[in-house]
Parts: C-alpha cells; structure tokens; sequence
C-alpha cells in the first residue's frame, strides 16, 4: 500500500508555501519596465501619440471588460489586457488616425486573446496579431510616421516634421529606387557600392542628425582615434522616427535589465533573437549595397526599427512562446531569421510582429520536440 | 559548472531555520498514552500482538511484520494495552488499526535505562542487519521506508558506497541538523555499523552548507576516529559539502550531487551501487545495534511562525501532536491559542482544523468534525513536502521529521497557467509540471503516463514557483493514483 495517493483527494497537497510573484505581478511589472521608453516617445512626438497610445489602451481595457461581462469572470485585473494595449500603442506610428489603434487593440483582446479562451489560451501573440490586423487593414495610415521633436527643431525649415521618414523606409526605398532608376544592373551596384553602407546613404540623403550626437560621435572618435559617422548616438537614444515606443533602444534596455535582473523574462529568447538578427545583418546586409559578404551594418540594425523593443517585451510573451530553455532558444533564432529576411528583402521596411506570429505557428511543434532532459527519478518501489 | 555539488533545477525556499537551529535538543516528559499505529512505514502493516489489558514494558514489539518490506512496532512507554482500535493517522486519511498504551500516573516504573554496550565489531553483517529489523528501523527521513531492505540489496548488485543524508534541504526542520552537533560520536558509529552491515568500506556524508558547523564537528570526529584505529585503514569516511538548494536532500538528487551518478528511471539507487541512508537513521542503527533499543523515541522539529517556543524535541513514539505542541508552548497570539482549539497541557479541545476547503471531516473513530477553521495550517514535516494534519490527535510516529504550525497567509487564487515555464525550467526531476497538471485537469491520464508522470517525486517545486499558483502537485498526484486504479 502507498500513502501519497489517498491522501491527495482528502487535504490539499503540499507544499504549504510559494514564492512572491504572482500573474498581476508581472504584468504589470512589465507595463513599468515599459513606461520609460514610452515616455520618451511621448514627449518627442506630442499630442498625436499620446491619443495613439490612449486609444490603444482604452480599446484593449474595455473590451477586456466587455469580455469579462460576457464570460461572467473578472480578470481586468490580472493587467494583461493593459499590457497588450500599450504594447499594442508602442509599437504604432505616433501619427496613426485613432481607428488603427482601437481596430488593432479591439481585435488583440476580443478575437485572439478572449476567443481562445482568455489569457493562457491563446496561441498567437494578441498585441502583434493586433498590429499585424492593422498593417494588412490600413497600409497607408501604418507609415504616418513624423520625426522627434528633437530633430525637428535642428533640422530646419527644409526637412517636413509630418513626412519624416523611418531610417529603415528611407534605406529601403532609397536602394529600390536606385535599383529601378539605373540604366543597367551594373551602373545600379557601382551606385549602391558608392554609397557604402545606410548610415552614409541617410547623411547623402541629409537625414538629420541632432548637435548632441554629432558632439558625441566627435568625443568618441577623437578618443579612439578613428572616425565616427554621426548618426548611430541618434538611432540608440531615440532622436529618430519609427514607431512611438521603439525609437530608443537605450530607455527599453533599462527597463529590459530591470525584468532580466528580477527573472521576469529569460535571457534564451532575447538572446538568440538579437544574435541571430546580427550575425545574419553582418554577413548578408552588405549585399543591397553590393559590397559583398560580411560587409552588415550591424549597430544601424540593431538600433533602428523595433527588433530591440520586440527582444526584449514582445518575442518574451509567456503564453505564445515555447517553455524550455532549448525552445525558446530556437524561438528566439526563428524570429531573428524570418525579421531578417523581411528587412533585407521583403516589401515592408521590417516585419518583427509578422516574424513573431509566424514563429508562434511552431510553438507547439517546437515544446514538443525540445524537451527538458530527464533527469530520472522515480518513487521507491514497495516490491 | 556546479560540479558534483549539485543538481538540474531545484529552488532555494526561505529557510527558517534560525527558529529552532540553535536550540539544545529536549525530552518531552514520558506521556501518559501513547497511541502507535501499526502501518508507520512504506509497506505492508504490522500485526498486534498484544490484546486489550496486556501489561507491556518499554520496548516490548507490540506488532509483528507481516511481510518483507515491513517492521515492527514496539511499545514506547510502559504501561496497559487499553485498545486496540482504529485510530487517526498523520499519513493515511483514514483511521489506522494501532494500539493504545496508558501508564499509571502513579507509576514508578522507571524508564527503561538502555544501558547495554555491545561491541558491534564482534557481530556478523547479517546479525546487525537482523538486530536493525528486530528494532523496526524505517528511514528516519520522512519516507520510513524499512532500512533492512535498503541494506539487502538484491542478488547481482554490488554496492560500492554507503551516502549519509545529512542535507536536510526542507525549510524549518532542523532534527538532522541538532542531532549530528549533539550525537556525532554516535551517528559515526552508526554510519560504521551501516558500512559493516553492506560489507563496504565508503561513506559519504552529505551535508548542506548553511549547517558547517556540523560538519566541521563531523571531519574533526572522523579525523580523532582515524587517529584511535577505530576507522580502519582501508576504510573511508568523509563529509561532503553540498550547495544550499532543494531539494538536495532527496535521494536521486543527494546520489547526482556527491557522485554524479544518475539513477535510471523506476530504478533504485542500488542500480548505480549506493545505498542512501538518513543521518537519524544512522543515529537509530547505533542505538538498536549498541544498546539494543528499538526504535520508540525519534527527535521532532516542532517550529512555524505560529508556534510559541519552536523547539527540537525528543519524543516518544506515539505521542499525540496535542501533547507535542502543548510542550512547546501551544499557538501563539492572544486568542490565537483559542481559535485554534488548543490549550495547555490536558487540553480537552479538539484538533485545530486545516483551512483547506478541501479537507474531508476526519472518518469515524476520530475526533468528532469541527469545520474547518480558517488562520492556522497544521503540517507533518516540512511545507514543502509535508502532509497538513486534520486533527491534533493524531500521534508522532517513525518517520515524523517534524510537526508545523503555520499562520495561513493569504493564499493567491489559482489562475490559469500562462505558460511561463517557470515549473519546466526549476523542475529537478527534468519534467514539464504545467503540461502534466493541464493533462491531469482533463482526466487524460493516459498522456500523463506518456509524459512520465510516474518520475515525479512530488518535491513541490513545481506548485512553490507557479505565478498563476496552480495545484501542481496535486494535480499530478491525482494523475498517478487514478493511473494506479486503471493498473488494478
């Protein structure tokens, strides 16, 4: 006879104690550790971002609550749904009409996240599979991009604050139309070649750059001696345009080392998303500009577009990414691939929200390959 | 790397030692009644052999084994067989056939004195394992799994060492932890008596770091029993040191730590050539072989936030959780005592009852049902693997390491999982808990077999570590018996 199984339908099992954290916890430490980069992205784009970002989050919230009416169950709380409206918010362009916002957040929480289930259910990321809703819905209003005030101010009456492109949009539209305006497939290299590289193609095309870096560029050049194109100090601290919570990478790696250092998220999927996308920028990013092989821009990739908001609080959402360390190592590199390959040749000028739904597809082939490695125990046999 | 220190996952619970680790080991004054259940280990129940009105002396066997994997009980205190009878059990939900002893208030029969001193080292392997059988030994760590059959391995496996679990890796207890400061001489005899026993000459002695004075204690020891010739030349004792984690003191992971061996699955640890056996075990091994004295006392950790005057306590076997926790100054806060049922000594009151709802009323036989009373946990063993007790009549047997009272705090409401893999990435055991727990809740017993519900050691670091605070353990515990019941 055995003791262990008689028990466990007449008391409650152990153990008696747990530790702190619980689901609330996270999601809304999460929200916090997004706050300062949204900030940033607030005051550098003003008024219109703040209603994307409200409209956003007032969508998500109340369709929560709709749901939670509905299914008779309140778990407006649990602070999910206030997580997928700001991401969902951040990772907008600041001038998107206020119907992108709400579409994008209504169908994040009703349809993905509330139809399968509710939270833990859902096998697609709700705050990407809202954005990427959007993207396919409204196109055009999904590049109402403006520039920072921080460049806007500097650049002069020339540069138009309402037109400001992304770097990634000016880069992929600058080489196409090269590409197409040359006489032959040669004269369209030895152009590309010229150019170098994107950091020098946004200067040629006088994309501007703030005093403060270009300050900053100088000191770091003249301390280790080489020259230091401007440019790069603008992309990292968010003086550039792009979505409203992405542009600067410094404000979401703060808030980024806060989940780290509290085991919020893991460092698998971050990791080898980010090392993936830069060891296949440094190889083949060279190759639109025909300078060959392991030519990549690597720093103007990683610190332009949203791969580094998508690391870090996007591609490291629990409940549409795989559970064991190998799996979201394979995750994380399946995401860094597939955003890859759209930057370097897709339509879009990037595409780290359809990378991620498309790795969700492999989620559940993914844990149930990978598995953790048994470490095998079993109870003692009483024969 | 860790090296052979320790193991995969595994999580570091607040500890609480500091409550009891410091306090000098005292005796609980011999009770008047004593209640010993004839099932105290894993295996098949003891048979009584004693009637109602039979006088019986200290350490007189009062039930027989009736099988192999099986020991006997033995009366703890002297005095007259009252009943014989179905009684609560700390282990099994239901009453449990055990013998009631009552002495006379006015008694002056004297505790047995258990003065003999037998030379072990004249005695042959298999009389020492007989004497250890006789004694009705059951590993002293909780699991009371008969030590006898631990010693025999079976034809065809050679053991080559003999590891000493002194990791005591569950917060609050510290039992193992006073008795190796306070008995070192004789858990090191016991642990040569051990390797006499298995025909072996290696001994590893694994110890946690939050506890190097006990081992600092324990190599100065072996270093003096070196010097005397009383550890043999060829012979080997040492103490290992083991990183502070849970739970390091079970025995697969105790066996991967010291030796970076891993036990197959379904397997026992002879598989791999290494018997495991509990530092208070060894501690009983010396006491049964030396001075013939079977096992009726056990040292007890009685401690938690609740409690008044946490103590180590050396009990009687038998003695009923009420007398214990009345010995150790009963529930704290002014009208805690109260609410919880329980008073001082003679206390009439009944059991202080769990605060799961879940709990089932105690079955016929036991102490009339109260309902379920909300503020207090009451726990047999450590919180993370301890059994939650539904009534203070239930008494201390072999394999109680401990006996906890705990303020329930607020207990987070279960959520849905949100796949966080918390569960995957700290299971030692190399499982996927949140997967098995989803299977369980659907009844889908069959894919929980598949995924290897049956390697599951029930450690609780599954459930300790969920944010959605889901009922792991009990979810996979349900799984494994209805799997058992399809099996019958």
């Amino acid at each position: 006879m055995m003791k262990s199984e008689k028990r466990s339908i007449t008391s409650a099992s152990a153990p008696y104690i747990a530790e702190g954290a619980g689901i609330r916890t996270v999601m809304w430490t999460v929200s916090a550790c997004l706050v300062p980069a949204l900030a940033w992205g607030l005051a550098v784009f003003g008024a219109r971002a703040i209603l994307v970002v409200a409209t956003a989050l007032a969508g998500a919230v109340l369709t929560e609550l709709a749901a939670n009416a509905i299914r008779g169950k309140v778990t407006v709380g649990d602070g999910s749904a206030f997580l997928t409206g700001l991401v969902i918010g951040m990772s907008l362009p600041p001038a998107a009409p206020v119907y992108v916002p709400l579409c994008a957040s209504v169908f994040a929480v009703a349809v993905v996240k509330h139809a399968s289930g509710g939270l833990g259910a859902n096998w697609m990321n709700p705050a990407m599979a809202g954005r990427v809703f959007a993207l396919l819905s409204f196109p055009a209003a999904m590049s109402a991009w403006i520039a920072p005030a921080t460049i806007a101010e500097g650049a002069g009456p020339s540069f138009d604050a309402l037109s400001g492109a992304t770097p990634l949009s000016v880069v992929k539209t600058t080489v196409s139309s090269i590409g197409a305006g040359a006489a032959s497939q040669e004269a369209a290299a030895s152009a590309l070649r010229s150019l170098g590289g994107p950091a020098a193609l946004m200067a040629v095309h006088h994309y501007p750059v703030t005093a403060f870096d270009g300050q900053l560029s100088k000191w770091l050049g003249g301390l280790f001696g080489v020259n230091v194109r401007p440019g790069y100090f603008d992309l990292f601290f968010g003086n550039t345009a792009g979505s409203i919570g992405e542009i600067s990478v410094f404000l979401l790696l703060v808030g980024a080392a806060v989940l780290l250092a509290r085991k919020i998220i893991s460092w698998e999927i971050p990791a080898a998303l980010l090392g993936t996308f830069a060891l296949l920028t440094w190889v083949f990013g060279g190759v639109p500009f025909a300078t060959g092989l392991f030519q990549g821009d690597v720093l103007f990739h990683l610190f332009s577009g949203g791969i580094v908001f998508c690391a870090f609080f996007i591609a490291t959402d629990y409940v549409s990414g795989p559970l064991t360390r190998p799996g979201k190592i394979v995750f994380g590199a399946g995401v860094g691939l597939i955003a890859f390959l759209i930057r370097a040749a897709g339509i879009l000028p990037e595409g780290a929200s359809v990378a991620i739904i498309v790795m969700n597809m492999f989620v559940p082939l993914i844990d149930r390959f990978l598995r953790p490695k048994r470490t095998v125990i079993a109870r003692e046999k009483t024969t | 790397m860790f090296g052979r220190k320790s193991f995969r996952g595994g999580v570091h619970p607040p500890e609480h030692k500091h409550l009891t680790q410091n306090k000098p080991i005292v005796t609980l004054p011999t009770p008047l009644r004593v209640v010993i259940p004839l099932s105290q280990h894993t295996g098949s129940p003891c048979r009584a052999i004693v009637a109602v009105g039979d006088e019986v002396n200290e350490g007189q066997k009062i039930g027989e084994s009736t099988g192999f994997v099986s020991a006997p009980v033995h009366a703890s205190i002297a005095g007259t067989v009252v009943a014989v009878e179905s009684r609560p059990h700390p282990v099994l939900a239901f009453p449990v056939p055990s013998v009631v002893i009552e002495s006379k208030p006015d008694a002056t029969a004297a505790t047995a004195a258990w003065t003999k001193n037998i030379d072990w080292r004249t005695l042959t392997a298999e009389s020492i394992k007989d004497k250890i059988k006789e004694a009705g030994i059951v590993g002293m760590g909780g699991a009371a799994f008969p030590t006898h059959v631990k010693l025999s391995p079976p034809p065809g496996k050679t053991i080559r060492a003999l590891l000493v679990n002194g990791a005591e890796c569950e917060p609050y207890l510290t039992t193992d932890h006073r008795l190796m400061l306070e008995r070192s001489d004789e858990i090191l005899e016991g642990v040569l008596i051990l390797l006499k026993a298995l025909d072996i000459k290696t001994a590893v002695i694994g110890i946690e770091k939050n506890k190097t004075d006990a081992a600092d204690l324990l190599r100065e020891k072996i270093r003096r029993k070196e010097a005397a010739g009383e550890i043999a030349g060829d012979e080997s004792v040492r103490v290992a040191t083991l990183k502070v984690k849970y739970p390091q003191g079970a025995e697969k992971q105790l066996i991967k730590a010291l030796l970076g061996r891993e036990v197959p699955s379904g397997g026992l640890p002879f598989e791999v050539g290494v018997v495991v056996q509990n530092v208070g075990t060894a501690f009983a091994v010396y006491e049964a072989v030396v001075k013939d004295k079977p096992l009726i006392e056990r040292v007890v950790t009685v401690s938690g936030d609740a409690v008044a005057e946490p103590a180590n306590v050396l009990v009687r076997i038998g003695t009923s959780f009420r007398d214990l926790l009345a010995f150790a100054g009963g529930v704290t806060g002014s009208d805690g005592a109260a609410a919880a049922g329980v008073e001082v000594p003679g206390a009439e009151a009944q059991g202080v009852e769990v605060s799961s709802a879940k709990t089932a009323g105690p079955a016929e036989g036991a102490a009339p049902a109260e309902k379920p009373r909300a503020g207090y946990k009451m726990i047999m063993g450590g919180p993370m693997m301890g059994l939650a007790q539904y009534t203070l009549d239930a008494p201390v047997i072999k394999g109680t390491s401990g006996f906890l009272v705990l303020k329930q705090g607020d207990t987070k409401p279960s959520v849905a999982c949100v796949k966080c893999g918390a569960c995957v990435d700290r299971c030692p055991a190399g499982l996927m808990p949140y997967q098995l727990g989803n299977l369980s809740e659907r009844n889908d017993f069959a894919a929980c077999a598949e995924f290897n519900v049956k390697d599951c050691m029930e450690c609780g670091v599954c459930s300790f570590v969920c944010p959605s605070a889901r009922p792991l353990v009990h979810l996979i515990k349900y799984a494994k018996l209805n799997l058992a019941k399809q099996k019958k």
